[in-house]
């Protein structure tokens, strides 16, 4: 398997202008990105997590380091807009807000828009755009208004307007942070779906701890730098650190944590509440 | 409910002139209006009617909802009529000549054909373009019928962006104003009372937030759009690509038929001239 982003100590600042100073936000930032993995991105309000999302898309340029896409280096001298738009067209993203994404009046036709802006044949972009909702599940909305959606529905339209463009990696930038449980669960399963099922690779920014136990792979960022890099076990055994830098842990693991406080010899690694229950009846009764 | 302007008073159907090619649609329109101007007399004027009563039948929609369309209209219909009954000149005195003003029988006629006119116009073009046209196919009709002047640097496909982009935010915006609104109304402000510079007053907190909230979409879409590939006009392709059928030929036929029918009647028809 080969690295689908590649990213060598990226650092990024908002440039200030006149009275207003520059704001720093990534310091020497370092990962590869499996193709087909399941990464999800950890951190607290404002340590940078979006503007990693947006260094990834191209949107925004970092001052340092190298960024490859697909194994082209998108920071050096003779990048020309058609190598930009082509790495666009391998990373998309999905945004927080539901609303403020979705351009057309009508389902398909939003579903539509990324192809039409790569000039692909009215025929084909039809075919991409029934597979697409088809995808998500959200054929027989094909042509409803988009602003009568539910949140959840407007975030799978949004995930199939990426697929039409036949992405291999999306970013979810806090997609999930807008909606009720419902509609979180129904965006979270049609991820995870796209991930096994499809091979597409997911970066999952997320304050939802349960959310990320999902992931292969959880990167924690604090302040503009990655500060742990491992699997959901790895990461979620360390709740020490993950509180220090103002974050929570699932729920099985704080419990988890709390028995082993208390001289218990528990695993931390189990994010399953029923696997969680057999493993501290199995400690208790050890210690008896 | 006030946030249909989606499909503003579009009537879902599948009917005939559901199914006409919206560039032919607008430029229907405007030869249906230029016809009805045409009409001068009795026989051009029942024309008029019979095509009015066919545009009906052809699009579907019900008769409630076509007079509910005129009744904001009754006022000025009513107005223009009045005017025309009792200022008109002509040759039958319909009142003794003792009265102190005078009806004659040509302005009765004449107020008819004017009522029967305004009536016609404002439900021809909505059957035809309204209520069964959505906006959005509206908008791609006009963009691909103008995209001509493109060549000459008018922006088309930028006028046409925004329309798209307007009318996908507009349900949005008017949800947003309704919360600030209940949001502000939960903390004392009051819309309804007071003197007008007041009530403008009590506008300012809504509209202030608004407009930031505004921005902030703009903001993010521009961003989504960029994501998305979005580079302008050149180069993109439609999914929908708009296509005449025999639907529109027909209709065409149809519109001339009209026009011709109406200039005919005005020559060779004997009866009553209409004036105005
Ligand atoms: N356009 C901008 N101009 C200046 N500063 C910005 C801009 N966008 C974000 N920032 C600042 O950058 C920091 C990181 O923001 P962001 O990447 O959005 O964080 P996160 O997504 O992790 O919450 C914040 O301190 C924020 O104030
Ligand atoms: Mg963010």
């Amino acid at each position: 398997m080969s690295a689908i982003i590649k990213a060598e100590h990226l650092s990024f600042a908002y440039p200030g202008d006149g009275d207003t100073p520059a704001v720093p936000v990534l310091h020497d930032v370092s990962f590869e990105i499996e193709e087909g993995s399941f990464v999800a991105v950890l951190g607290h309000n404002g340590c940078g997590k979006s503007t990693l999302a947006k260094l990834l898309c191209m949107i925004l340029e970092p001052d340092e380091g190298i960024l490859y896409i697909n194994g082209k280096d998108m920071t050096s001298e003779d990048i020309t807009d058609e190598d930009i738009y082509d790495a666009r067209r391998r990373v998309g993203m999905v945004f927080q807000n539901p609303d403020n994404q979705l351009v057309a009046t009508i389902v398909e036709e939003d579903v539509a828009f990324g192809c039409e802006n790569l000039g692909i044949p009215s025929e084909k972009i039809r075919k991409r755009v029934d597979e697409a909702l088809d995808t998500v599940g959200m054929r027989k909305y094909a042509r409803h208004a988009t602003h009568r959606l539910s949140g959840g529905q407007k975030q799978r339209i949004a995930i199939a307007g990426v697929l039409a463009m036949r992405r291999k990696c999306i970013i979810f930038d806090e997609s999930t942070a807008m909606l009720d449980p419902g509609g979180r669960k129904e965006v979270m399963d049609t991820i995870c779906r796209l991930n096994r099922e499809e091979g597409i690779t997911v970066i999952h920014i997320t304050h939802y701890m349960n959310e990320a136990t999902l992931a292969d792979r959880v990167i924690v960022m604090n302040d503009g730098r990655i500060i742990m890099d491992g699997t959901p076990g790895q990461v979620f055994s360390c709740a020490d650190k993950l509180w220090e830098a103002g974050l929570d842990v699932p729920q099985t693991t704080e419990l988890l944590w709390r028995m082993k406080e208390a001289g218990y010899n528990v695993r931390l690694d189990i994010f399953d509440p029923e696997e969680c229950a057999s493993e501290i009846a199995k400690a208790i009764a050890e210690k008896r | 409910m006030r946030s249909d302007i989606v499909f503003g008073q579009y009537c879902e159907g599948s009917s005939f002139l559901h199914k006409l090619d919206p560039r032919w649609k607008i430029i229907f329109v405007f030869s249906y209006i230029v016809g009805l101007f045409l009409a001068k007399n009795i026989f051009a004027f029942a024309l008029m009617t019979l095509s009015i009563i066919l545009l009906w039948v052809l699009s579907g929609i019900r008769a409630k909802i076509l007079i509910k369309g005129l009744r904001p209209l009754l006022f000025i219909i009513a107005f223009t009529a009045i005017i025309n009954i009792f200022w008109f000149k002509g040759e039958t005195p319909l009142l003794p000549d003792s009265w102190f003003f005078q009806i004659y029988l040509e302005g009765i006629i004449n107020a008819l054909l004017i009522v029967l006119r305004v009536a016609v116009l404002v439900t021809g073009t909505s059957i035809l373009l309204t209520y069964t046209t959505t906006p959005i196919a509206l908008t791609d009709g006009i963009e691909q019928l103008l995209a001509p002047l493109a060549k000459i640097k008018v922006p088309v496909h930028e006028f046409s962006m925004m329309m798209t982009i307007a009318l996908r935010f507009i349900p949005t915006l008017i949800e947003e104003t309704d919360k600030i609104m209940s949001a502000q109304k939960a903390r004392g402000s009051d819309f309804s009372q007071g003197s007008l510079a007041r009530r403008a007053k009590a506008l300012v907190p809504v509209l202030v937030p608004l407009f930031i909230s505004a921005f902030r979409r703009a903001e993010d879409l521009a961003t989504a759009m960029e994501c998305r590939c979005y580079t302008g006009g050149a180069g993109r392709t439609r999914m929908n690509v708009l296509h005449s059928t025999w639907r529109d030929a027909v209709m065409l036929v149809a519109i001339a038929a009209f026009i011709a029918g109406i200039v005919l009647l005005n020559i060779f028809a004997p009866g009553y001239v209409f004036a105005m």
